[in-house]
């Protein structure tokens, strides 16, 4: 690259130096004036020759279209592993193909889905003239907040009631997550966050750019197929006194693998034996098991204890508003002054991220949250996604066994949410891309929802 | 003051009750006990006083949001019209990483020119970001990855978020002259003079049009001078462009800084925000992008951008792409966002012009030239932080203390008391 380079700014440089530009003070061309007050501000103080000067403007490598580009060094970025699936499954003309990669809910006919509540709330905010679209305040769309910390943290958290939680808007999942991270790097004396080994791709990229630093603890047990819960214990028990811990509340990503309630109350106890922060990923609530409150029920155990943890919270899945980027980060605070005070700093991470969150997806939730009949429809409808994918679940499970599948697959049945890490290597993976076209990331996580022959 | 005291009882809005604690962790206390109040953000803590102050004489020529000669806000109608076809026809699926082709493709256009030969041979890295807050953070975290050694050069003064941002972002700032208080207008000299100082190479930050806070722009001729010094220092200029259409009434007009810094060959960075052009603020729709030298190396660029803002929000929202990208597809939708842009862009320079006339008619000792010299969005009236300060606290008219009037707010039934204010705190100043 270096080589193609150099020899086409030498060309150019050629070109330019036969160029001949005659230039005085008395010419009354534009361009010479403005050459000549380049060259007035460049002379003050030298004393070279007018020829000269003129060569250096023009012979030199400069930023324009005769030199390099300042960012010339720059190599090609690697396809993000898992939106890099999508990418090379939009490319494949094949008409057999099979997109099990992204995480995006797909009906029985494999069609996208737009919940119908969500409709509704689009055409409720439509009809409503007097709706603007001015800038929401930094922290975002202030009912939306409060109506996502009573769906995470249950209506009735004394931690609410206690005004002890502030919540924020943010871009769905990953931007709760980023901004809480980097309001942990500013403001939280321990700058280690453990993640599960394995875990979303995109985990350790976002806590690291926040400024933390990652460590992982074990998680999955792949002789089991299931939790490695030993490995857990031990790993957080080792980790220092106060550091920050990522836990999936439900679903977990990428392997479906969750805590049974028995071994989330082993995990809270440990946690706050040793001090450490929980910061939840919840993702999946509604999704994992067809009810909300279930899928809630570990960060509740963490909050009714009367401890310190945030939450970063996405509607990507559970309403289906992927696009339009709608989540809610909420730090739980001892008090409602340091809850005051911690909301106070948060604006100061979000104002220069993006300075205020959008507000379209949030009013759809607010919409949809604040009306009894239209949460109560939701979760029909949450509750048919997730038993669509329970039966998904089933069906793979069956169809592989009646065709005798060597092995034990029973990790498809047992494991809950949108994932099922499905124990396929990298080359079996490869093989099934190139064979079937069937599109999964090559961790070998791979996604229930479609109806297999 | 009054504004202080608002601002304080604001805040302390939230009553402490008390508290019930598993005995366990009574002792412990929390984490965050030494975290410090922040201090209220200086432009949007003044909408925050202004909805607090219950006078029903209050003006608020605070924030930058456009507002009707009735000091509404305003929703276009092209955007109206855009959300009605939008509104339950798709899917709400991720956008790529990059955003909306749709939206970047048009939004290229419109800083560009419709026929650039850049857009032609792909020489553009661009990708959607959260209008133009997003595009600067997306464009200084991309500086600091990959000049890690450069540094910022920021107008003095210039949008206070713009130094939170590079800050964040960990890249060093450094300070150029810009607006000279004596003339109020342009210090060209001292402009010229730090860009020549500047070492070779040196990143800046130029406002393509309506300067904000000043409203003072270079002339064309005086942006070609510069152009050409940039040349000669080899200086990668990064032009902020917020108010596109809005300056003049003239979206290709209101581009020229940026044209002409294109024709002298420079590869530039340019952030696009359709907050107030398309008054799609809440929307946070807008778009980066870099010049580069060939196609190779704009798919190189981007994917580096893609890769800064995954761990940020994975990809941009989905909405106000859309109705971008409706609007300007569509000839008539696109036209009709012309028409209305210049509406706004007019109406603000005859508020100007009113406002100036009413303050000559006062008999004020001052010149108020500057405001219809000023150009934008926003007048830098010169009022001293203390003038600001009695305007609020005696005619409950909210403008952030470095004086600027945002004249979006200023309307045929306010400009007159505003006036009178104004003539009142400053009629004893030399």
């Amino acid at each position: 690259m270096m080589g193609n380079e150099s020899s086409s700014f030498r060309k150019h440089h050629n070109q330019q130096k036969m160029k001949t530009t005659e230039f005085s003070s008395s010419s009354s061309s534009p361009s010479d004036r403005r050459i000549g007050a380049v060259l007035r501000h460049l002379t003050a103080g030298a004393d070279f020759p007018i020829s000269d000067r003129l060569s250096s403007v023009f012979a030199s490598p400069t930023s324009g279209v005769t030199g390099n580009s300042v960012f010339a060094h720059l190599v090609q970025a690697p396809e993000d592993p898992i939106l890099g699936v999508t990418v090379a499954y939009n490319k494949d003309p094949s008409p057999i193909k099979l997109n099990l990669g992204v995480g995006a809910y797909r009906t029985e006919e494999g069609k996208p889905l737009v919940l119908n509540v969500v409709r509704k709330a689009e055409q409720q905010l439509i009809s409503d003239r007097s709706r603007i679209k001015e800038y929401l305040p930094i922290v975002g769309l202030v009912e939306f907040n409060k109506l996502s910390a009573k769906l995470i943290l249950g209506a009735d958290s004394p931690a609410i009631s206690e005004n002890r939680v502030t919540t924020v808007e943010c871009l769905s999942g990953t931007g709760s997550l980023r901004v809480g991270g980097e309001f942990l790097a500013k403001h939280y004396h321990q700058k280690t966050i453990y993640i599960t080994q394995p875990t979303w791709g995109n985990h350790p990229k976002i806590f690291t750019l926040a400024g933390l630093s990652v460590k992982t603890y074990r998680y999955y047990d792949p002789s089991t197929r299931g939790l490695n819960f030993q490995g857990l214990l031990e790993d957080l028990g080792a980790a220092p006194p106060g550091s920050i811990v990522l836990l999936h509340a439900c679903a977990h990503n990428p392997t479906g693998v969750d805590p049974t309630i028995q071994q989330w109350e082993q995990i809270r106890k440990l946690i706050r034996s040793k001090g450490l922060m929980p910061f939840f990923d919840s993702a999946y609530q509604g999704f994992a098991s067809g009810s909300l409150n279930t899928d809630a029920k570990p960060i509740r155990m963490f909050v009714a204890d009367g401890g310190e943890c945030l939450v970063a919270q996405s509607y990507a899945k559970n309403m289906g508003l992927y696009g339009e980027r709608v989540g809610a980060l909420s730090i739980v605070c001892k008090s409602a002054d340091v809850a005051g005070r911690v909301e106070s700093q948060l604006k100061l991470v979000i104002r220069p991220m993006y300075s205020s969150p959008p507000i379209h997806g949030a009013s759809i939730v607010a919409v949809i949250l604040r009306d009894r009949n239209l949460f109560n429809e939701w979760t029909l409808e949450l509750k048919a996604m997730a038993d669509r994918i329970i039966s998904m679940r089933k069906q793979l499970f069956e169809a592989l066994r009646a065709r005798g599948t060597p092995g034990d697959w029973s990790h498809i049945i047992k494991q809950i949410g949108m994932f099922t890490f499905t124990g396929l290597n990298p080359a079996q993976v490869s093989f099934m891309t190139k064979e079937y076209h069937i599109y999964m990331t090559s961790d070998g996580f791979t996604f229930p929802t479609f109806e297999i022959v | 003051m009054a504004m202080a005291t608002t601002i304080r009882n604001a805040a302390s809005r939230r009553a402490m009750s008390p508290i019930s604690v598993d005995f366990s962790l009574r002792s412990m206390s929390s984490w965050w006990k030494n975290v410090e109040p922040a201090p209220k953000d200086p432009i949007l803590g003044v909408t925050e006083a202004f909805l607090a102050d219950p006078s029903p004489e209050k003006v608020n020529v605070g924030v930058g949001a456009y507002r009707d000669d009735n000091g509404k806000p305003v929703v276009l109608e092209c955007v109206r019209e855009a959300e009605r076809r939008i509104a339950g026809s798709s899917f709400m699926e991720y956008l790529p990483m990059g955003g909306s082709v749709k939206m970047v493709e048009e939004t290229l256009k419109l800083a560009y020119g419709d026929n650039s030969e850049f857009i032609k041979d792909k020489r553009i890295a661009a990708v959607q970001s959260l209008s133009g807050t997003g595009a600067c953070r997306l464009f200084a975290d991309f500086q600091k990855r990959f000049c890690p050694g450069s540094q910022i050069y920021i107008p003095v003064p210039t949008w206070s978020n713009h130094h939170n941002i590079w800050r964040d972002a960990q890249v060093p700032q450094k300070t150029y002259h810009y607006y000279h208080p004596e003339t109020k207008g342009l210090d060209f000299s001292g402009l010229m003079d730090d860009v020549k100082n500047a070492p070779e190479g040196s990143f800046f930050l130029l406002h393509a049009c309506a300067h904000n806070p000043t409203g003072v722009d270079p002339t064309d001729e005086q942006w070609r001078e510069i152009s050409q010094l940039f040349k000669a220092k080899k200086h990668f200029a990064f032009f902020d462009m917020a108010y596109q259409g809005f300056a003049s009434g003239d979206p290709a007009r209101d581009a020229k800084s940026i044209r002409i810094f294109l024709e002298d060959g420079h590869h530039i960075g340019i952030s696009q925000s359709y907050a107030k052009n398309m008054g799609l603020y809440g929307q946070r729709v807008g778009c980066l992008s870099v010049l580069c030298e060939d196609e190779k190396q704009a798919v190189t660029v981007k994917s580096q951008l893609q890769q800064l803002a995954r761990p940020m929000y994975s990809n941009p929202p989905l909405h106000g792409a859309h109705i971008v990208s409706t609007i300007l597809g569509d000839p008539e939708l696109k036209s009709l966002w012309l028409k209305e842009v210049k509406i706004m862009a007019d109406r603000i320079i005859g508020m100007r012009t009113t406002l100036k006339e009413s303050l000559e008619k006062l008999g004020s000792p001052l010149s108020w030239e500057h405001v219809t010299k000023q150009i934008g969005m926003f007048c830098y009236s010169g009022l001293t932080p203390e003038q600001v300060d009695r305007l609020t606290s005696e005619y409950h008219i909210y403008m952030t203390r470095n004086g600027r009037i945002s004249m979006a707010g200023v309307t045929t039934g306010n400009v007159g008391y505003l006036a009178n204010a104004i003539h009142e705190v400053t009629k004893s100043s030399s």
